[in-house]
């Protein structure tokens, strides 16, 4: 008999196939996992150090002009403060915050609650960030302690709040942002701040939440700057 | 399935390992740039943003705006 070359059976090779597209299935999966946990992280800090350089840049070539427009309102996705924070300063230390939470904004620093008062203004100044992926700035959030700074570098001013309280929520408890947190129709006197992340770290059914309160501001056209950014992360 | 677009893979053995890793490449390149960017916002583990539609069993919504992160 002439040696024949055997090729497998139609069932055989249709397992084959099946086994086939099964590692492929796995690859794919393992894939994602890396564009997640490393990726996501890698474009996230391109864009917020992009995005904080070029908000420097902004505000040294346009000097501050005195009384000429209250606050103006920041476009979605427009940068427009720098957020230090000393105890997470590995990871928050000149991130920019953007105007709007969708996950465009969020993947470059902070972003703000378009709703939500400006940074210094009476009311809630609320922003939130990634804990885990997307450069995961607030990925220690956990080590935030009663009484740390939060600064916040804008054009002309430098707004320091005090944290004290902090609370686990679940997603849909808006009040955490309202100007008066948890009374939703009262009329703020304060200024304070929010700050919301996920909770758990890897998974996203309850939210982090950290209150704080203005404790003090520096005017930037005296030229003065906080002691702790002067000192460095 | 992979044996069968090897045999068909035109040229000798180095240039049909250069084939399969530029199209291994564009494949993760494809997948990087638009596909996990598209997927990662409809999978529930880097849920970004909350509303009034997240699924949540207590909460006081003040029907104000969205809690938001990951």
């Amino acid at each position: 008999m002439a040696p024949e070359r055997r090729s497998p059976s139609k069932g055989w090779a249709t397992v084959g196939v099946f086994g086939e597209l099964l590692i492929t299935f796995g690859a794919l999966i393992l894939l994602f996992v890396a564009y997640q946990l490393w990726w996501t992280n890698v474009v996230a800090d391109q864009a917020a150090n992009q995005a904080s350089a070029e908000l420097s840049q902004s505000w040294r070539q346009a000097p501050p002009v005195p009384e000429a427009t209250a606050t103006p309102t920041p476009e979605v996705g427009e940068s427009f403060a720098l957020i230090y924070i000393p105890r997470l300063s590995s990871k928050v230390w000149g991130l920019p915050i953007t105007e709007g939470i969708d996950a465009e904004e969020l993947s470059k620093g902070l972003g703000h609650y378009p709703t939500s008062a400006m940074p210094g203004e009476i009311g809630n100044f609320a922003v939130a960030g990634h804990r885990a992926t997307n450069g995961e700035p607030l990925r220690n959030i956990d080590q935030l302690k009663v009484g740390d700074l939060v600064y916040v570098e804008t054009k002309t001013d430098w707004f320091v709040y005090r944290l004290h309280d902090d609370q686990i929520v679940q997603p849909d408890e808006m009040w955490v942002i309202d100007p008066v947190p948890g009374k939703p129709n009262a009329m703020p006197t304060e200024r304070l701040m929010t700050i919301t992340t996920c909770h758990p770290r890897w998974a996203s059914y309850q939210r982090w939440i950290w209150w704080g309160t203005l404790v003090d501001h520096v005017d930037k056209s005296t030229g003065q700057t906080p002691e702790a950014i002067q000192a460095g992360p | 399935m992979y044996a069968w677009l090897w045999r068909h893979l035109p040229g000798p053995l180095p240039v049909r390992i250069l084939i399969c890793v530029v199209a291994l490449l564009s494949v993760v390149a494809v997948l990087f740039l638009w596909v996990f960017p598209w997927l990662e916002p409809r999978l529930p583990f880097t849920d970004v943003t909350v509303d009034e539609t997240s699924t949540s069993s207590t909460g006081l919504s003040t029907g104000w705006g969205r809690i938001t992160s990951l």
